[in-house]
């Protein structure tokens, strides 16, 4: 058939993708040759960043429907009783958002160890096992809440305020827990030099979620319990 | 390219059994598991839908064996109402589920989303290795409740409440059922959020270079935007299934209002809503089911390009377009509850958007249609389950006109009319796009070609078949039939029990033609014709890597793209058609619009 | 096998319209006083799916027949005008046919759920329960006792937990298994769910509406036809969903008077 290709493949250069010029998504498809990895996160997402975005979106939305849960339920009936929150929460809320400053110092540190000061290594793990150590207590903390709501005699199914109470509190205290599990990964790996940039980001993303996840029950719960 | 290697997890090559089929990294082998998981799911809902046809056709006729599968539901082998009832509803946990999930999102996209994207896989394998075996197990626990407690839950696949919560007072497998259905949905949930996950990490980051957002072929925009369905619309359902389990386990009362009164006793539950299960159900739900065509909306669209020699009229149309769907999706779900008492003006309100959505849908039929015009259409198993599954998708979205006015759902809402719909739309439109897409990529996959004559049977039958089934059911929905009724008592439905029977055989036959395919699935894997490279001569990436393709898909090279995805109709050194991946220039007219 | 292929296409939609042409299977006679405009709605809605339906399936098999196998001089072509003119078509042609269905639709849906019964209407009750309907009258006093839940006996027949002993209100309430109502009368139904989902749909009256547990919803409408019909139920309940329903018979004034003497003896 007749055809105008039958000579060598020939590249035309001005057909290439393009350089990011016309938005084809241009500076997504330029990934250096030499594996460079911190050239390259500038060039390209690593995918925990993009993973990290797409699992808090989840547990919004799940949270966001627990939360229209609550306000349906408490609308339909005349049976909702509010009750007083136990103080401890507020105690735990601090222990918290300390743990993402603790979490936040950790990752500036890495950040410079990353950059070539290699002999800092430690400090930004001890400061990793302070936010674990601080995690761990909220979660306690939160245990510690849930007795006291039980010694006054407010069990999950005793009214639906408190039904939302514990379900609330607890499904966020297990996505803690996951958090905390991540933070145990971060640090096995930090100790094994084989922890890349984009997994503490991604880490730390999740861990300041929880509190502003946490913040934001914390309101809930107060405003309608 | 090396931190995309970095970034996709590079693992070795597998070298146990273990690891090479069962618990593999591979997302080919996940996306073969999948396959095979929605290929058991369907079998086991097909003969449950046989069961149901026969009662329905003949009541008191004694299927033989079905004793077997329950002595108290089905003594001597005639079904009671309460059996039809658990049958129908693990019928339609199953397909929805198990199958329209399953194998046109997770089984084909695990398998060809990174390839068509050019990766080594997908960037967290273990997540998605979970999330089969997460949805392996879902499945199990479902099936479990057929031999478990009192039998599976009677509530229908929406499980609606408060007959989802009450316990077993209101009727076999509603205490343990229930608890199994929403737990194993519960795990069916998680099992898609890491797949979701996986898809849209896939999508967006690891693109090999040349591959921008607009190069990437139909079927992978369409796993995108479902897996971004997936992941609002499972989100939602999950902590729904959470509730009812506490109200069966642990007291509280989130569905189950005060005062009911069953078997003259009142029931130990009060204040709960019942409208409440329907607005999360549905929230999920509608999105759910558009989560089962958009695949199959990508998967038809890649393969008739591929045998019309020409691209669709606009590529960006048809990508809108199904963002379009899936946005309007989520403002849509009101219309399965326009009757509920819910607030009458909600009901308006979201008859509006409900009307609304017809207008992509429209689109992409339009410009599928309209594109083989000029074209030069070859016929093949897959290119008629294709060509079938628009007729059908057409004749299903037509009965939607209807559906979404709720003046005219008065008269239709909970008949027949409504299973015609749905039917058409998912259990026919959305199977004809499994179809096509197993008989397109099943040389891809497994390295042999399948059986074109047998596949050309299978799809006469299930052509004609369907639509003697399915077509049917708007007409009795008309005249009034109500659904999930297990037995038609009521003076006004025996006329319509003759329409009944004749749906009966034709659901019989066309099922029994679904044989024609399993057969060919298998024979084929085993003794098939050996599969060339790119037996379609198409030109998206994954035809453009040996078949089936190597551990790594490409062979440790990472492929360059070059071109838009549909170069058809044009010039080369090898046809009418250029590969994404390959260096030829040529002339086209058909660029990306 | 393509041109078989169209040609099949085009017999299955004809096939499929016959019936509705024919009205084979049609929805019964309207005996309400707002079921026309339904009706209207329903037949504007036919023509408009099934020209749809039909336009689409002839185009898709007329392209089928035309451009497949075909020949080896054959030249890959563009519809004219490609992708814009459809989007506009559908924007428009089908835009506005949605628009015009919604906006004249509304009308429809008012009259029944959006407008309050008038002042007149006479009350019934009516309670859902697993597998059966049970009405009630106020009897004389128009006033409905209170539904004690704890008193409900289904052995005793007492359905809707009446205490006639101590709530005067329920002494003159009359229960029935039917649901009798005098034409030309408008009705307010008073719907009370006594134990799970359940819902009330009479053909003939062009109403269907669910039961809420918890909630108390109601319907209005009048009958205009003398006859008997009947009520269904069509949300799922439980093992006896596809038996539950009861008569309703439509009665001249007289009939109806006469009738409900007769059952306010019996209670």
């Amino acid at each position: 058939m007749a055809t105008t290709i039958h000579q060598p493949p020939q590249i035309d250069p001005r057909r290439l993708p393009d350089q990011g010029q016309s938005g084809n998504g241009g500076w997504r498809n330029l990934v250096p040759a030499d594996g460079d990895l911190r050239v390259a996160l500038d060039y390209s997402p690593p995918p925990s960043s993009t993973a990290i975005w797409v699992v808090l979106f989840a547990i919004t939305m799940m949270f966001a429907a627990l939360t229209s849960a609550l306000i349906v339920r408490k609308g339909s009936s005349l049976d909702w009783k509010t009750f007083t929150l136990p103080s401890i929460l507020y105690f735990n809320t601090l222990l918290l958002l300390a743990s993402s400053v603790t979490l936040e110092v950790s990752r500036r540190r890495v950040a410079h160890f990353m950059g070539g000061m290699k002999s800092q290594v430690e400090d930004p793990a001890r400061w990793l096992y302070i936010t674990l150590f601080l995690g761990l207590l909220f979660v306690g903390g939160q245990y510690v809440a849930w007795s006291q709501l039980r010694a006054e005699g407010l069990y999950l199914a005793t009214n639906p305020s408190s039904s939302f109470f514990y379900l609330l509190t607890a499904i966020h205290a297990l996505h803690v827990l996951g958090g905390l599990g991540g933070l145990i990964y971060v640090i096995r790996k930090m100790s094994k030099s084989a922890l890349l940039r984009s997994q503490l980001v991604a880490t730390a993303r999740y861990w300041h979620f929880m509190g502003i996840l946490w913040l934001y029950l914390l309101l809930l719960l107060w405003v309608k319990l | 390219m090396h931190d995309v290697a970095a970034h996709a997890a590079h693992h070795a090559p597998p070298t146990s059994f273990i690891r090479k089929h069962v618990f593999s990294l591979d997302h080919k082998v996940i996306g073969k598991q999948y396959y095979a998981l929605a290929l058991v799911a369907a079998l086991s809902g097909m003969v449950l839908s046989w069961f149901m046809r026969i009662h329905l056709a003949w009541t008191n006729a004694a299927i033989p064996g079905l004793q077997l599968l329950s002595k108290t539901g089905a003594p001597g082998g005639v079904m009671t109402p309460e059996y039809y009832l658990q049958l129908m509803t693990m019928h339609g946990t199953i397909m929805v589920f198990f199958v329209l999930t399953t194998a046109p999102f997770a089984a084909f996209g695990n398998f060809f989303l990174p390839i068509q994207v050019g990766a080594e896989d997908m960037p967290f394998p273990r997540f998605n290795m979970m999330s089969f075996w997460v949805t392996f197990t879902a499945f199990l626990v479902l099936m479990s409740s057929f031999v478990l407690g009192d039998g599976p839950t009677l509530g229908g696949w929406t499980q609606y409440a408060p007959l989802n919560a009450v316990g077993s007072v209101a009727g076999p497998g509603q205490g343990l059922g229930v608890v199994l259905w929403a737990t194993s949905i519960g795990l069916f949930c998680v099992g898609q959020l890491l797949g979701s996950l996986n898809f849209i990490t896939t999508t967006l980051d690891l693109r090999v270079k040349g591959m921008s957002l607009l190069r990437l072929p139909l079927t992978a925009w369409a796993w995108f935007i479902t897996s971004c369905m997936g992941l609002t619309a499972f989100a939602v359902l999950m902590p729904a299934c959470i509730l009812v389990i506490l109200d069966h386990v642990a007291g509280t009362s989130f569905f189950v209002a005060s005062n009911l009164v069953i078997n003259d006793q009142v029931q130990p539950h009060s204040g709960g809503s019942t409208l409440l299960w329907q607005h999360l159900f549905w929230f999920f739900g509608h999105p759910e089911v558009y989560i089962a065509i958009v695949p199959g909306l990508g998967i038809v669209s890649h393969i008739l390009i591929t045998n019309m020699r020409k691209p669709m009229l606009s590529h960006r149309t048809l990508i809108y377009s199904m963002g379009a769907l899936a946005v309007l999706s989520y403002m849509v779900y009101g219309h399965h509850m326009f009757v509920s008492g819910m607030n009458p003006f909600s009901s308006l309100a979201f008859s509006f958007p409900t009307l609304v959505i017809t207008i992509p849908s429209t689109i992409i039929v339009l410009v599928q249609v309209f594109s083989l015009y000029g074209s030069k259409l070859r016929i093949n198993s897959a290119s008629l389950f294709s060509l079938g599954f628009i007729s059908m998708f057409v004749a299903g979205g037509v009965s939607g006109f209807f559906l979404a006015q709720p003046s005219i759902d008065i008269m239709l809402h909970a008949t027949y009319f409504v299973v015609g719909h749905f039917h058409l739309v998912m259990g026919v439109a959305a199977m004809f796009g499994i179809f096509a897409g197993t008989y397109f990529w099943f040389p891809k996959m497994t390295g042999r070609m399948m059986n074109e004559t047998l596949g050309k049977i299978h799809f006469w039958l299930s052509f004609v078949g369907a639509y003697c089934i399915f077509m049917p059911f708007h007409y009795l929905g008309m005249a009034g039939n109500v659904r999930r009724y297990s037995t038609f008592v009521d003076d006004f439905l025996q006329p319509l029990i003759p329409v009944h029977r004749f749906i009966t055989v034709a659901a019989l036959i066309t099922g029994a033609a679904q044989l024609i395919f399993l057969y060919n699935l298998i024979h084929s894997r085993f003794w098939g014709k050996p599969a060339p490279d790119n037996p379609w001569e198409a030109t998206s990436l994954e035809w453009s890597t040996a078949t089936p393709p190597p551990f790594d898909n490409f062979g440790g090279k990472h492929p360059v793209v070059y071109h838009d995805p549909y170069q058809y109709g044009v010039e080369s050194s090898v046809g009418d058609y250029l590969m994404q991946t390959s260096q030829e220039q040529v002339e086209t007219e058909h660029d990306e619009k | 096998m393509a041109k078989f292929f169209a040609v099949t296409i085009i017999v299955i939609a004809i096939l499929s319209a016959i019936p509705i042409l024919r009205h084979t299977w049609v929805a019964p006679e309207d005996i309400s006083t707002h079921g026309a405009l339904i009706d209207e709605q329903m037949s504007e809605t036919m023509a408009e799916a099934g020209i749809s339906f039909l336009a689409a399936q002839f185009v898709l098999s007329f392209f089928i027949w035309k451009f497949s196998n075909p020949g080896p001089n054959a030249k890959i072509k563009n519809f004219p005008g490609g992708a814009k003119g459809l989007v506009i078509a559908a924007l428009l042609v089908v835009g506005l046919e949605v628009m015009a269905l919604g906006i004249f639709g509304v009308k429809a849906w008012a009259n029944v759920y959006l407008t309050a019964p008038s002042a007149d209407a006479m009350p019934i009750q009516v309670q859902a329960g697993q597998f059966a309907f049970y009405f009630r009258y106020p009897g004389p006093d128009g006033k409905f006792g209170s539904i004690h839940p704890e008193l409900i006996n289904e052995g005793s027949q007492n359905f809707f937990g009446l205490d006639p002993e101590h709530d005067v209100d329920s002494r003159d309430d009359i229960v029935a298994a039917e649901m009798a109502i005098p034409v030309n009368k408008e009705i307010h139904l008073l719907m009370h769910a006594k134990d799970v989902g359940h819902s009330f749909y009479v053909r003939e009256l062009r109403v269907q509406q669910d039961f809420v547990p918890g909630l108390d919803v109601s319907l209005h409408f009048t009958a205009t036809k003398v006859g008997k019909y009947e009520i269904v139920c069509t949300q799922l309940c439980g093992l006896g969903h596809y038996n539950m329903k009861a008569y309703l018979e439509v009665m001249s004034q007289q009939d109806f008077d006469d009738w409900l003497k007769k059952e306010a003896a019996m209670q």
